[in-house]
Parts: C-alpha cells; sequence; structure tokens
C-alpha cells in the first residue's frame, strides 16, 4: 500500500514537475508588446475564467449527479422531464454572459479596424509598410523610403531542416524562427501595413502584435500596430500556402527611432550600390559565386540545390531544354514566371544583378553545358 | 424486389424465416433493405475511419519530434489534406447516414426506408467516389494538398488531382442529398399512424433537421467545386483575381456550406447521447421539447454564421461585429441542450455500461470544446487563434470525443439489437478508459501549443513546440491502437458472446426494443398504430 502511495506521490510530483517546465516553453497566449495584443490577451484570461466557472458548475453538477444518483446505491428515479423555470434561467443567464464578454470585444475590435485617438479623431499613421507574400518568402516595401528587399528562411535553417540533413535541430537557436533580412521597425510609431500576395494566399502573423492578417493575392488588405518595447518579435506564415508552408517565418526588429533613422541610411546606401553595378561588366566567377548563393536561398527550395527538381511538379534544371537552350528564353521565364505553375517571375522580386548571376549559375553548374554569362545589364534591357 | 428474391428462394426451397436473400450479390449489392443498407454503410464508414486514422498517424509520427524525420512537407499536406476529407465525408457523414438507415425505420414503426433503391444507389456511388479520391495518392504529383478547405489559389496548383477531386466531391454530395431525401421522405411520410412529430425519439427529430441541411448546402458545396474546375481546366476565373475574379468568394461560399456541415456532423449526435443518457439514467430525457427547438435553432443558425471562419481575411468591421455577434447566439440552444442531458442524469438512477461511458465522457468532452468555440468567437482574440494548434483542438474536440464519441456509444448500445450477442462488457470498459486518457492526451496539449504559437498545418516547427506536440504524438498513436481494439470487439460480438433480449437494456424504450434480438430482416410490415408508451420520449411523456 505504501508502495502505491509512493508511487502516487511521484506521479503527481512528475507531472507539476512538467507543468513547470513546460511553462518556459510557453502554453498561454503571449500578453505581446502592442495596445493590442495585451486587449487581446486581456480578453482571452477572462473568456478563460468564465469557460472554467461554468465548467465547474456543469461538470460539479454531472459528478455529484454521478456518485449520489447512481442504481448502485439504490437510488430510486425520479420521473420529473421538465421544468419552465430552470429553462428559462439556463437560457437567460448564457444570454447574460455573452452581452458581457461581447462588450468588451466589440471596442477591441473598432480599434483595431477604426483606431481613433483619445479624442475621438481618426488615429493618424506614422509610416506604411507594405507586405507581400511569395510562395515562401515575404517582401517589405517601405513605401515613403522605397526600400524594399525579401525575407527568407535562414540559410542554416534551411539546410537543416531538409529531410535526412543529420543536423540536430534542437543546437539551432529559434529553429524554423530565423531569417536573412528581418523587418525592422522604429518603436512608438504608428505603422500601417497593407498586405497582399503573388501566389496564393498567405497569412502574416507575429503573436506578440496580437493580430494576423491574409495576405491575398489581388487585394490589399490593412492591419496597424505601435510597437512599445524594442526587441526581436518572431512569427509564421499563418495561412497554408503550399509545400514549404512551415518554412516562411517572420522577425521583426523594433528598434529606437534612431536606429531605424540610421538602419534607414545604411539600406539606401546599399541599394544605390547596387543599383551601380547592374552596369557594370561582372566576371564570370563573380557571377557564379553571387549566383550560387542566390540560388540556393530562390531557387533550390523547388528544383532543389543539386538541380534535379521534384518533377512533375518543379522541373529538373540539370539537362533542362531551357537552360540549355538560348539565354533569352531563360532570362524571360524567370523574369515572368510561367502562368498555371508554382514558377512565380522574379522580376518584381530579385535585383537585375541577383537573376544574372543565379541563371549564370544554372547554367554553368548541374553538368549544364551552356557556358555563357549572363550579364545584370541584359536582364535589365530585357526587363524595361 | 425483396417481394420477388422471396418468391425465388421459396421456389427453390431456402426458406429462411427472415427472408434474407441468399449469396453475396444479391444479399449486399442489390440489396434495398434498411437494415443491410445500414451495415454497409457503418462497416464502410469504419473502414474509412481506419485510412484517415491510418494517415492521422503519418501526420503525428513526423510531428513526433522536430526536424523531417520520415515524409517530405509536400506529402505531409497531402496527408492533412486527405486525412480530413475521408473523415469527414467518408467516416463521420456515412457512419450517422448507417445509423439514419437502421434505427429511423425501427424507431417510427416503418417498414424500411421510403426510397429503397435510391437507399442502394446512394451507398454504393461512395465506394467509388473514395476509390477515386484516394487513388490522386498514386498519380504524378500527388494527391490533393491544399487543405480540405480546398482554397484557391492553392488547391489549382494541384494539376491533375483537382479534377479527380471536385468529381468524388460530387458524388459524395449526390450520394448524401439522395440520402437526405430518403431520410426526409421517410421521417414524413412513413411513421407509424398515431406517430406525430412530437411523438418521435430525439434522434429521429435530429435526423430530420440534419436531412434539411443537407439538401440545403451540399449543392451550395457543388457549385463552389465546380467553379474551381472551370478555373482549373476552362479559363473561366471566378477565383482567380488576375481576370477579375475573387478567391475570398470562394471562402463565403464554401464556408456558407462548410458551417452546416460542421452541424450535420454534431446534430445526429445530440440525437444519439439524447437515446442514450435517459435508458441508463431510467428517467426520462429532460426538456423533451425545448431540445427539439434548440436543435433547429442551432441549425438556423448555422446558416449564418459561416464568415466566423474567415475573420483575418479582412471584412469590413460591420461584417466582423455581426458574425461575431451571431457565432455567440449559438452558445445558447448548444448550453440548453448540455443542461439538459444534465438534468436528465440529476436524480435519475445512473448505471455505467459502455454506451453510457461514452456518451458522460461525450458531455464532459464536446462542451470543453465548445468553451473553445466561444472564445474563438471573439473576433479581435480570433486573430491570435486563428489558424493555429488551438484552432486544431476545438475541432477535434467536437467532431472525436463529440461525434465519433457519439458514434461509438451509438454502436454499444445498438449492437445488441443488430448482431442478437452483446459485447463484452469488460473489453468496452477497457476501450472506454483507453480512448479516454489517450484523446485527451492526444488533443488537450494541442491547446497550448496553438496559444503559444504553432500554426496548423505545418509539417515541422520551432523546438519551443517539442514536448507537448511529442505528448500529443504519443496520446495519438494509444489513441489509434485502442480504435483497433474496438474492431475486435465488434468482431467477437458479432461472431459471439451471450444472447441479447429484445429489451436488451433494463431502462431503454422505444419501439426498437419491441422487435427481437438481432431485429429481423422485415420488421413493422403490417401498418398499422403502435403502441405510444413503448415509444421513446416524447410529448407522451
Amino acid at each position: 500500500m505504501k508502495k502505491v502511495q509512493l508511487k502516487f506521490m511521484m506521479l503527481i510530483g512528475g507531472l507539476l514537475a512538467s507543468t513547470i517546465a513546460a511553462a518556459e516553453y510557453g502554453m498561454n497566449l503571449r500578453k505581446g508588446v502592442t495596445e493590442f495584443s495585451e486587449t487581446a490577451y486581456g480578453m482571452h484570461t477572462f473568456t478563460l475564467w468564465i469557460c472554467i466557472f461554468i465548467g465547474i458548475a456543469v461538470f460539479g453538477a454531472m459528478i455529484v449527479s454521478i456518485f449520489k444518483h447512481r442504481k448502485s446505491k439504490g437510488y430510486n428515479p425520479e420521473q420529473f422531464s421538465h421544468s419552465t423555470t430552470a429553462e428559462v434561467i439556463w437560457t437567460i443567464i448564457p444570454i447574460l454572459i455573452l452581452i458581457v464578454i461581447a462588450i468588451p470585444a466589440t471596442t477591441a475590435l473598432i480599434q483595431m479596424e477604426n483606431p481613433t485617438t483619445e479624442e475621438g479623431k481618426r488615429l493618424p499613421m506614422d509610416m506604411t509598410i507594405k507586405i507581400t507574400g511569395y510562395q515562401w518568402k515575404w517582401k517589405y516595401d517601405y513605401m515613403d523610403e522605397g526600400i524594399s528587399f525579401i525575407s527568407s528562411l535562414a540559410r542554416e535553417h534551411n539546410i537543416a531542416r531538409q529531410k535526412g540533413s543529420g543536423i540536430d535541430v534542437s543546437t539551432i537557436e529559434n529553429y524554423l524562427l530565423e531569417v536573412d533580412n528581418p523587418l525592422v521597425i522604429p518603436v512608438d510609431t504608428n505603422i500601417r501595413f497593407l498586405l497582399t500576395a503573388d501566389d496564393v494566399i498567405h497569412a502574416w502573423w507575429v503573436p506578440d502584435f496580437g493580430w494576423k492578417r491574409d495576405a491575398i493575392p489581388g487585394f490589399v488588405n490593412e492591419a496597424w500596430t505601435n510597437v512599445k518595447t524594442p526587441g526581436t518579435y518572431r512569427g509564421q506564415c499563418a495561412e497554408l500556402c503550399g509545400k514549404d508552408h512551415g518554412f516562411m517565418p517572420i522577425v521583426v526588429e523594433a528598434v529606437s527611432k534612431e536606429d531605424y533613422a540610421k538602419w534607414m541610411a545604411d539600406q539606401k546606401g546599399e541599394q544605390e550600390t547596387e543599383t551601380q553595378m547592374v552596369d557594370v561588366e561582372w566576371t564570370k566567377e563573380q557571377l557564379m559565386a553571387k549566383g550560387e548563393a542566390v540560388y540556393n536561398t530562390q531557387c533550390a527550395t523547388c528544383h532543389l540545390p543539386t538541380g534535379a527538381g521534384m518533377p512533375p511538379a518543379f522541373p529538373a534544371l540539370a539537362g533542362s531544354e531551357v537552360v540549355n537552350g538560348p539565354a533569352s528564353a531563360q532570362i524571360d521565364l524567370v523574369l515572368n514566371g510561367k502562368p498555371g505553375t508554382a514558377m512565380q517571375g522574379f522580376g518584381a522580386i530579385l535585383s537585375e544583378t541577383d537573376i544574372a548571376a543565379a541563371i549564370t549559375y544554372t547554367r554553368n553548374s548541374f553538368d549544364n553545358t551552356a557556358g555563357d554569362v549572363v550579364q545584370p545589364a541584359t536582364v535589365k534591357s530585357m526587363k524595361q | 424486389m425483396s417481394q420477388d428474391i422471396t418468391h425465388d428462394e421459396v421456389a427453390h426451397g431456402h426458406h429462411d424465416h427472415d427472408h434474407k436473400p441468399k449469396g453475396f450479390v444479391k444479399r449486399w449489392l442489390m440489396t434495398t433493405n434498411h437494415k443491410d443498407i445500414g451495415t454497409l454503410y457503418l462497416v464502410f464508414a469504419f473502414a474509412m475511419f481506419i485510412l484517415g486514422g491510418a494517415m492521422a498517424m503519418i501526420i503525428r509520427l513526423e510531428l513526433f519530434q522536430p526536424g523531417l524525420q520520415f515524409v517530405e512537407p509536400a506529402f505531409f499536406n497531402q496527408m492533412t489534406t486527405m486525412h480530413a476529407l475521408i473523415m469527414v465525408f467518408g467516416a463521420v457523414m456515412p457512419a450517422f447516414v448507417g445509423l439514419a438507415n437502421w434505427m429511423i425505420p425501427l424507431m417510427i414503426g416503418a417498414p424500411d426506408m421510403a426510397l429503397p433503391r435510391m437507399n442502394n444507389w446512394s451507398f454504393w456511388i461512395l465506394p467509388f467516389a473514395f476509390t477515386m479520391l484516394s487513388a490522386t495518392l498514386f498519380m504524378p504529383g500527388g494527391a490533393p494538398a491544399g487543405g480540405w478547405t480546398m482554397y484557391p489559389p492553392l488547391v489549382l496548383q494541384g494539376g491533375h488531382n483537382v479534377g479527380f477531386l471536385v468529381f468524388s466531391v460530387h458524388m459524395m454530395g449526390i450520394s448524401s442529398i439522395m440520402g437526405a431525401i430518403n431520410v426526409i421522405a421517410t421521417i414524413m411520410n412513413m411513421r407509424a399512424p398515431n406517430v406525430g412529430y412530437l411523438n418521435m425519439p430525439l434522434f429521429v427529430w435530429t435526423w430530420l433537421i440534419t436531412a434539411f441541411l443537407l439538401i440545403a448546402v451540399m449543392p451550395v458545396l457543388a457549385g463552389a467545386v465546380t467553379m474551381l474546375l472551370t478555373d482549373r481546366y476552362f479559363d473561366t476565373s471566378f477565383f482567380n483575381a488576375a481576370g477579375g475574379g475573387d478567391p475570398v468568394l470562394f471562402q463565403h461560399i464554401f464556408w456558407f456550406f462548410g458551417h452546416p456541415e460542421v452541424y450535420i456532423m454534431i446534430l445526429p449526435a445530440f440525437g444519439v447521447i439524447s437515446e442514450i443518457i435517459p435508458t441508463f439514467a431510467r428517467k426520462p430525457l429532460f426538456g423533451y421539447v425545448s431540445m427539439v427547438y434548440a436543435t433547429a435553432g442551432i441549425a438556423f443558425l448555422s446558416f449564418i454564421v459561416w464568415a466566423h471562419h474567415m475573420f483575418s481575411v479582412g471584412m469590413p468591421l460591420g461584417g466582423s461585429l455581426y458574425f461575431m455577434y451571431a457565432t455567440m447566439m449559438i452558445a445558447v440552444p448548444t448550453g440548453v441542450k448540455i443542461f439538459n442531458w444534465v438534468a436528465t442524469m440529476w436524480r435519475g438512477s445512473m448505471t455505467f455500461e459502455t454506451p453510457m461511458l461514452f456518451s458522460l465522457a461525450f458531455v464532459v468532452l464536446f462542451t470543453i470544446g465548445g468553451f473553445s468555440g466561444v472564445m474563438m468567437a471573439l473576433a479581435p482574440v480570433d486573430l491570435q487563434y486563428h489558424d493555429t494548434y488551438f484552432i486544431v483542438a476545438h475541432f477535434h474536440y467536437v467532431l472525436v470525443t463529440g461525434a465519433v464519441y457519439a458514434l461509438i456509444a451509438g454502436a454499444y448500445y445498438w449492437l445488441p439489437k443488430w448482431s442478437g450477442h452483446m459485447y463484452n462488457e469488460r473489453l468496452g470498459k477497457i476501450h472506454f478508459w483507453w480512448s479516454t486518457i489517450s484523446v485527451n492526451v492526444l488533443f488537450f496539449p494541442q491547446h497550448f501549443l496553438g496559444l503559444a504559437g504553432m500554426p496548423r498545418r505545418i509539417p515541422d516547427y520551432s523546438t519551443q513546440f517539442a514536448e507537448f506536440n511529442m505528448m500529443s504524438s504519443i496520446g495519438g498513436f494509444a489513441f489509434g491502437l485502442a480504435q483497433v481494439f474496438f474492431i475486435y470487439i465488434v468482431w467477437k460480438t458479432v461472431k459471439g458472446g451471450d444472447k441479447a433480449t429484445a429489451q436488451v437494456w433494463e431502462g431503454a424504450k422505444g419501439l426498437e426494443w419491441t422487435v427481437p434480438s438481432p431485429a429481423p430482416h422485415h420488421t413493422f410490415e403490417e401498418f398499422g398504430p403502435v403502441d405510444l408508451d413503448k415509444m421513446a420520449h416524447g410529448k407522451n411523456h
């Protein structure tokens, strides 16, 4: 008997310990770092407690009944089959509870959709960022600054997540929640997000901001946020968008306004250099080196690092007629995509240099024999 | 037809007091008997349950640990999509049609379903539909992988499987509509002459309302998938933004079908539970009339709440508010049902045979699913919950511990009537505890995963989600195994066991308990009034 008790105590202790350990990994909604996320957290907690309370009442009555009103205790069944009073009470009370929950929910939703200042004026937005979803990456456009870039799963993570990579993913920090180029935003700023997509529907979600919103081709959706605390906030695509839906994370770095200004200046400088480099004659080695990097982040998801592809959905580049044929046809395909397939047009996503480098790389790798070099300037001329 | 067969058999001297046709083809392929068709539906549904369950096992196996160990992401998406399609259209819906076929005529004193030949056809479409759907797994490009919700433009990237998907959904829809017409025609025309609508057992009522839902929404689904088909193959642009179409339109149409659909899966379950609890509480169902009104109320509300599946899609404020309020209203009639079941138990004289255990677990676990439903109805918070594992936990609580538990409870409850044998009570209880513990280990941690930020439909996840995923997978394997054990229990019961009496359960009421066990091939052959005191609940009490 003692032994059984001991075992029972150990089980309970083990369960408690695992609960504490689990708390570290998060088992509740995050409070987040915006006013909206805090409101959502508050409503979640409030509603959860109401549910727990009702649960205790209903299940309590059931448990009492199960233990008291059982045949083995010789309980004689009563034969009542309705009570108008009881039925009216348990119709009215839930309605009242629902009204109590609905009032704060209405206020919160209005503030999300039609934000106003404390004086009741429309809340002014300080800056606008356009978010475009692609299979399987995000593009961020700082509309007021003319800066834009692609953000996709960080390379180290992309290698580790391949089936049979042999890498222990628990050794990788923030596994699957790291990108090459994070979105950088200033704190204490009203930021308007415009969301759309190029191919299929995606959803942009950072739990710490308290909302997700679909990015839909042909639609421009709107959302806003104002982050109070500097920090790195991570999220993921939340709408099934194809095979690599699980591998298009979102990382937002909220920094002070000064740091943001500095970062923005750097971005503009880099963009300028990049524009100048388009008209420069590149050597084959330069293009191959850059091309390998671009290929592995942008193309290898579908066409695989070996160029073998996954036919029929994702054709092989090794030995491909297009890749071994005239360069202009391949440039056209990469720039404009192939309608009705997963091959998207990269003209709006990648720079001329990146496209030229990636094409050069494919034409001279995987035993392909085209042997020629595609210059960024050529891509630029074809784009126009 | 059965008449002809009978004469034929008499002529050949194979007289059987049951008038069962001989030979596999005549007995099963050409059957027009509601009991045999009911059995076919139930066996088919269980086979699909095992197939869909096997896919769930693959999903849980891949999610056992972070990192990709067993399948590629593209195949993982095929598994989640096919798992849902097979479970919804292949397992749960046909299983309830099977129960309807078996029990409705027995419960209202009818000799058979009103349209027996159509009944045969509506069943035999299904094996073809699901063979075709499953065949896509072996085609180049694989099975549909865009989710059971089939959202364009993603689903249209599916290559050749789009055509197979659409055609098989059409066939399932035709089967469901025919089944529903048959149920309505039977209930309206075939009741024994003195059985009024408010004398009918609640299972019959819930099915009558469900059948109207089916007729109303299956054509809507058919329309939606037909537009997918023409977008894919005939260059239309219903949902293609580049051609002036609207991808969100599909979601509105789909969920106009999809929300009533979830009630199609749960209303008959309410009916089953409303039969079982009074039997084992030895007390009439509490609030029969309010149960009927609550069912009708839920059915009506199901048509006007669809866009709560789309709060993140970018609806106008007024739209979101309306759908939030309308959705919250569903809690009221659903609450009435829960309270009525508890009131039925209250001061009863309960015993805890396996059907009752599953029913009690249904009440508790379905309510938990209802609670998370109320939480998700709140649009501003749903912007967090939407498309996470919190949702996955929610709908598995209402569909597995809800609809599937009601089916298992119903199977144990009526198995003695069907087979003529009692199942082994000890094995039944083992099955119950094994299932109930494991199903909670399986789905409860998924609430935590969703709240902590894990999106649904992903094959791999950040290491912070590892513990709860492993727990969930262990629960999943155990729950899967428990259902294999269930096959053994049912098989053993059909093959032999203690002879069941006509009454079977001490507290059972209803016309089905007035016929012998196993129920003869033909029952209530003579049209005439029945003893209303023998009817299960209803206004006569």
